[in-house]
């Protein structure tokens, strides 16, 4: 691939519509996604998942996704039809959801389901997906691949689960991974593991990486720049490492709304919504601090 | 209020035996609030639900408000100690309206004057009037936890257990809760027990803290040790680091995790 940014997005918008007209869960957001390691928070609602989902064309009918831009590389995903899509993911990109228990199939061993994607993307032999897979578990620093190759999925832990995941997941090279909270149902000290693992497997293979978490000081500590989404919109990017002297009213909010070890406040400041939040934004460009 | 004498809860018997919580001893005095951290399986709800009667303990004494409580609570214990759960979302009875699930508690303690114990409960939590004959899916997520923390209120108990109380809740929302809880304790000298697994949430309302690991209490400190990183406990340690974001030269990768 050439230097070019791996996913631009101009002015996406993701419409329900509803008995009172469109419901807009996501409108006038704008990005480029390098090979970089980008944090998208906001609330729920915000429509961080969904924007996540759009991308992967995974918003079900009767929802529109609709935008000026919208290319992966040089494919242009306006347009694609689920078979177009079904080719991409997991090949050129990924995405790895929240909770592990869910997005194994229970009655498949592990293994079977990171082959798999091997055998659909490469037409590969049996075998070689086999290796592949293996050779894929031992890179997310599963002890022992063999053994766990034929596990289900009710028989690993949760930081093991979502390492199978990430191995599924980039076992066909995609350019980006989308991580939707990707370690919200772990343990703190797993959270640390799954996300280094992460980081690893990213930076080694020169991958974009999106990481959609409401975990402000995650998405500070990991990623290189934040998007802050506020009802459907970026109202602002950030250095990730600038997150502390972010300007919307918004983000300010919900940094001091977090409670600080060491720093006790008789009362947290409760975040008063404008509604000048809400006022359509010119086409993508939040706010940058 | 809270006293815990040499706890333990097991599960099981024979090979399959599990000890959930081994051990654990604690006080905590009237009007005070106490909380437990640690991971998923280190015992911390384990120790929270047999305070609050819902599992029994094998081993121990657990007294609370200066009486010894056995596995079988007489209905007037269960009324000075009541329990405020995760997830909103399922603790609250999808087919009843809040008038309901406020009435319950009431009509279960043979309680008179419903009508302004109720409104008083509503009031306290930041409900209005109109909020009183909804359905849980027609409330917010902040809402339901409100209508939960009137629930356990209504009874006017002297201690209120935690178990993750905002962990489902988004930020902005979690802050409105921690509020009120802080100004509950205040008003009404509550004891409380709190659990969770964010540090800065439980040391916003707790001065002492547990820290759990693998059914053991490990040690006891302070909100403030623990902001100054005063924490001996190897394990302690850990979970300190990990709450405060990602550092990549800090995480080990465990191999069999």
């Amino acid at each position: 691939m050439n230097g070019g940014p791996l996913l631009t997005i101009r002015n996406l918008r993701v419409v329900y519509p509803g008995d009172d007209g469109d419901f807009r869960a996501v409108r006038n957001v704008s990005f480029s996604l390098g090979r970089e390691r980008l944090g998208i928070v906001g609330e729920s609602g915000s429509g961080k998942s969904t924007t996540g989902r759009a991308i992967m064309g995974l918003i079900p009918y009767p929802g529109r996704v609709e935008a000026d831009v919208m290319r992966l590389g040089e494919t242009d995903l306006l347009g694609l039809d689920e078979k177009g899509f079904r080719r991409l993911r997991g090949k050129r990109i990924a995405m790895v959801l929240q909770d592990p228990k869910f997005s194994l199939d229970p009655v498949m061993t592990v293994g079977k389901q990171i082959a798999e994607t091997h055998r659909y993307h490469f037409r590969s032999s049996k075998q070689a997906a086999r290796t592949a897979a293996l050779e894929m578990l031992e890179a997310v620093h599963i002890r022992d691949p063999a053994r766990v190759y034929d596990q289900y999925a009710h028989q690993v832990s949760g930081g093991m689960g979502q390492r199978i995941m990430i191995a599924m997941m980039l076992i066909a090279g995609p350019d980006i991974l989308i991580a939707d909270e990707p370690t919200s149902a772990l343990d703190v000290s797993v959270q640390q593991q799954v996300l280094a693992i992460m980081d690893e497997m990213v930076k080694s293979r020169g991958m974009g990486l999106i990481l959609i978490s409401h975990n402000l000081h995650l998405v500070a500590s990991f990623c290189d720049r934040v998007l802050v989404m506020y009802a459907g919109q970026i109202v602002e990017i950030c250095d990730a490492g600038r997150l502390q002297a972010a300007r919307h009213p918004y983000t300010r909010g919900l940094l001091t709304a977090l409670p600080e070890l060491g720093r006790r406040r008789a009362e947290l400041p409760q975040l008063l919504r404008d509604p000048e939040w809400l006022i359509d934004l010119p086409a993508g460009v939040g706010a940058a601090c | 209020m809270i006293e815990l004498d040499g706890v333990s809860v097991t599960y099981g018997a024979g090979p399959t035996l599990v000890r959930a919580a081994r051990d654990v001893s604690f006080r905590v005095p009237a009007g005070d609030a106490l909380g437990l951290v640690g991971e998923s399986g280190s015992g911390k709800s384990t120790v929270l639900r047999a305070v609050a009667g819902l599992i029994p303990h094998a081993k121990g004494i657990v007294v609370i408000d200066g009486r010894e409580l056995s596995n079988r609570r007489p209905r007037e214990s269960r009324k000075i100690i009541q329990m405020v759960f995760q997830d909103p979302y399922g603790s609250l009875h999808p087919n009843q309206t809040v008038d309901q699930t406020l009435s319950a508690p009431i009509a279960i303690h043979r309680l008179g004057n419903a009508e302004s114990r109720i409104m008083t409960a509503l009031t306290e939590v930041g409900l209005g009037r109109e909020h009183r004959y909804r359905y849980p899916h027609q409330l917010s997520g902040g809402q339901r936890q409100r209508v939960a923390i009137a629930r356990a209120l209504i009874l006017e108990p002297k201690v209120l257990l935690l178990d993750e109380p905002t962990s489902a809740l988004d930020v902005s929302v979690q802050a409105e809760i921690l509020n009120l809880l802080t100004r509950l304790r205040r008003d009404h000298g509550l004891t409380m027990l709190m659990v969770s697994h964010d540090l800065a949430v439980i040391a916003h309302i707790c001065d002492r803290i547990g820290v759990m690991h693998s059914g053991r209490l490990l040690e006891m400190t302070t909100a403030a040790a623990l902001a100054e990183g005063r924490v001996t406990d190897p394990y302690s340690q850990q979970l300190l680091r990990a709450n405060q974001g990602f550092d990549a030269s800090g995480v080990v990768i465990d191999v069999t995790a």
